[in-house]
């Protein structure tokens, strides 16, 4: 099963080096990885998404937490959380698919970021579902190029219950 | 007055206490040397290799329980210690590794005896850090020593270039440490502890299965009392070796691939498994499909990556050994009290595992005419009445040792359990003869491990360390010949060494006493003549060679497939020597 860790990590060199040999040493596989610092400079966001059933996701989670410089762990798919990943793809426009390609990118409000005689490069970002039916639609024009950020999550805030839930919860 | 990062270095050992630290120089920690060399609190002990050095500062940390110190070079220094690296980290032995580098500038540059300290160490390390800044110097010699002794005890390598050792800094020794990704869990969580202890007086068939954890937490008082208060048998891995008294009543020695009959029988049997610092390797536990089938498992361990690896967990405690241990006694002793009902209520389950072992004790059989292994180990823990450390080589011969060494004493039993690095045990025992210049120290070793590091001889004369060591020779890779006889119909590729040293000759090249041994009947006279000795001995044991270790679980074996002895057509095949000349022959041993 898919699943979405964020690792929240000091901001050092060499620590993702130590992450991502993690998982090498012990055979997992890393289907995305994205890296950036967050509010606080000192510590970066790694977002790893990965696959495995729960013994082998455990050790994952126990293993990360044990990396000294490892500062928090989650497993984003255990809660509710929002997913994004943002796509630049590069389409071959012969004249008479320029309209198709427009289209195509209007349905999935992506926008064209670049253009030549040739090709126009699309950017869109959204869930996974979304960028991959985009490049499913695109193919048929024929992508040159794709280049993908890897997903990056985030939790959603709890909502809190309403006044009358509560009340029933209560009963 | 600011100080160079030289001396901030040997301020920083003499703040954590290190008396000693083994290693040899090269161009880029000249100058740690020579802070070194000005002063005494810390003793240099040159060895001859940098895997020695790592080894001996394992061997060290082993006996004592401290963290073991080495420094070496750059390069070829430090990749010579990769191997002791790795040892470490899989037997969770504290060990500082100083490493040297290049200066800053040079970092990356493919400069002279340049290497990737830290990307080469990172997978056998707890911890590494390259320490680019003088200013962050002491400080990280603070937290390398720390993370190398708290939690699960580990490797640390601190990889320090030449300008950071001559750059100069204020001096001053942090008195904390503060990681913020770093929190060993010490305390169980109370609740897990409180169904554990229900669990233990249910149980009708338990067994306390302890490893190596329990040494390091220091727990053998508290282990002696669970098994006392519980009535409850204890075998202990190769790492727990001497945390239980092999001696006594309720010890039944090793388990696992070559453990006693009845320790791997009552596994198999058992309701209830407590895994006291254990890991459930799998030279422990066998075909994991079907370990311990009717067992309940609770395990006491301070690292969280070990418990539910390999084996489902039904109660995980958490936490430091000794301090869970401690917990645990306590409501036990307030649950039950009465000892004697105990010992009732688990009497069957003691008839059971007596009956095992009188059915299949350890055994060999010793004629007049070629030693067994077997026999010197048991000769000379009959001679020393079972007092001094043994520190073993990687084999047959450490099966043996494990098997007939009955240590009373915690951390009197120093081997390499995980990584079975052969080379070990000698510089291991120098290590742990530094540590305890006045106890008896052994080696046991064999000819092919011993020749793996046998240049620290050099470091033991000059040091006048009295290592005793025990050299069981068979004139083969022992264990991997006892494969080859049992997986691979006798073909003998590459086990048989053809050329030998003389051994005796060769402990009197390095001024160190030689002797021989060729017959049974002069194995207790070398035995005392060599342990009378007061320096360093090299005592060489001619054994049967085609000697086997039993019991066996075959790999992806369960623990109550033990095979008990040679299969009747190997004996036959072997018998009058003709192996051997085979074997030098190049030529298998059994009929194709």
């Amino acid at each position: 099963m898919e699943r979405i860790i964020s690792v929240l990590v000091e901001n050092k060199f060499g620590v993702l080096a130590r992450v991502a040999g993690l998982f090498s040493a012990r055979g997992y596989n890393i289907e995305s990885l994205s890296v950036a610092p967050t509010l606080d400079p000192t510590t970066s966001m790694i977002t790893i998404v990965t696959a495995g059933d729960d013994r082998i996701i455990e050790q994952i989670m126990k293993q990360l937490n044990k990396v000294v410089e490892v500062l928090k762990v989650v497993d984003m798919t255990e809660t509710s959380y929002l997913d994004r990943e943002t796509a630049l793809i590069k389409v071959h426009t012969r004249p008479e698919h320029r309209d198709e390609a427009i289209r195509i990118a209007d349905i999935f409000r992506a926008k064209i970021v670049d253009s030549s005689s040739a090709t126009y490069t699309i950017e869109v970002t959204g869930d996974v579902d979304k960028v991959e039916a985009l490049i499913n639609m695109l193919k048929p024009l024929g992508i040159k190029e794709l280049i993908r950020t890897g997903r990056i999550a985030i939790p959603r805030e709890a909502k809190p219950l309403s006044r009358r839930d509560q009340q029933t919860a209560k009963a | 007055m600011k100080k160079s990062g030289a001396e901030i270095f040997v301020e920083c050992l003499k703040e954590e206490g290190v008396k000693v630290l083994f290693g040899i120089p090269g161009g880029v920690v000249l100058k740690l040397f020579d802070v070194l060399h000005q002063q005494k609190d810390v003793e240099v002990i040159l060895t001859r290799h940098e895997q020695g050095a790592a080894h001996m500062a394992e061997g060290y940390a082993k006996a004592t329980g401290k963290a073991g110190v080495c420094l070496v070079t750059s390069g070829p220094g430090m990749t010579n210690i990769v191997t002791g690296l790795a040892d470490a980290y899989m037997d969770s032995i504290p060990l500082v590794a100083f490493t040297g580098q290049v200066s800053t500038s040079l970092i990356g540059n493919d400069a002279f005896q340049e290497a990737d300290n830290v990307g080469i160490s990172r997978p056998c390390t707890k911890h590494n850090v390259l320490v680019k800044d003088v200013n962050d110097l002491a400080r990280t010699i603070k937290e390398a020593f720390y993370i190398a002794t708290t939690g699960r005890p580990g490797p640390v390598l601190v990889d320090i270039p030449k300008d950071v050792t001559t750059n100069k800094a204020e001096f001053k020794y942090p008195e904390k440490v503060s990681l913020r990704g770093y929190n060993p869990t010490y305390e169980g969580n109370k609740h897990q502890i409180k169904q554990a202890a229900e669990e233990i007086v249910k149980s009708s068939r338990p067994v306390i299965y302890v490893g190596g954890g329990a040494l390091f937490s220091d727990a053998p008082d508290e282990i002696l009392e669970l098994a006392e208060i519980t009535q409850i048998p204890v075998t202990m891995t190769l790492m727990g070796l001497s945390s239980f008294p092999g001696t006594h009543a309720l010890s039944m020695g090793m388990l696992g691939m070559h453990g006693s009959y009845w320790s791997n029988m009552a596994m198999h049997h058992a309701d209830l498994l407590i895994a006291v610092g254990a890991r459930f390797d799998d030279r422990v536990t066998g075909k994991l499909s079907e370990f311990c089938p009717e067992a309940r498992v609770i395990h006491i361990d301070i690292d969280p990556t070990s418990i539910k690896k390999n084996v489902h967990t039904h109660i995980p405690i958490v936490g430091d050994v000794k301090t869970v241990l401690r917990q645990l006694n306590v409501i036990l002793r307030s649950l039950d009290g009465n000892q004697k009902e105990l010992k009732e209520q688990r009497r069957p389950w003691w008839n059971q595992i007596e009956e095992w072992k009188r059915a299949h004790p350890l055994r060999y059989h010793q004629d007049d005419k070629v030693t067994k292994p077997q026999y010197v180990i048991e000769k000379l823990f009959e001679i020393t009445k079972h007092e001094g450390i043994v520190a073993t080589d990687v084999g047959q011969h450490q099966m043996w040792a494990a098997q007939y060494f009955k240590g009373s004493k915690p951390r009197t039993f120093i081997t390499s359990g995980g990584l079975g690095t052969m080379g070990f045990g000698f510089p291991a025992a120098i290590g742990a003869q530094k540590a305890y210049p006045d106890k008896l120290v052994m080696c046991i070793t064999s000819e092919g491990s011993f020749q793996m590091n046998l240049q620290e001889l050099a470091t033991a004369a000059e040091h006048k360390l009295p290592v005793k060591i025990v050299l069981l020779n068979n004139g083969f890779h022992g264990m991997v010949r006892q494969w080859q006889d049992l997986f691979y119909e006798g073909r003998y590729a590459s086990s048989y060494l053809g050329k030998l040293p003389d051994f005796v000759k060769l402990a009197e090249a390095y001024g160190i006493l030689g002797l021989r041994a060729l017959k049974p009947g002069e194995v207790e006279p070398a035995l005392r003549e060599g342990l009378k000795h007061k320096g360093p001995v090299l005592m060489d044991f001619h054994v049967d060679p085609f000697e086997n270790c039993y019991p066996m679980i075959p790999a992806g074996g369960a623990h109550h497939e033990m095979v008990l002895e040679d299969p009747p057509d190997l004996r036959k095949a072997q018998k009058g020597g003709a192996a051997k000349k085979k074997a030098e022959e190049g030529e298998g041993v059994l009929p194709a």
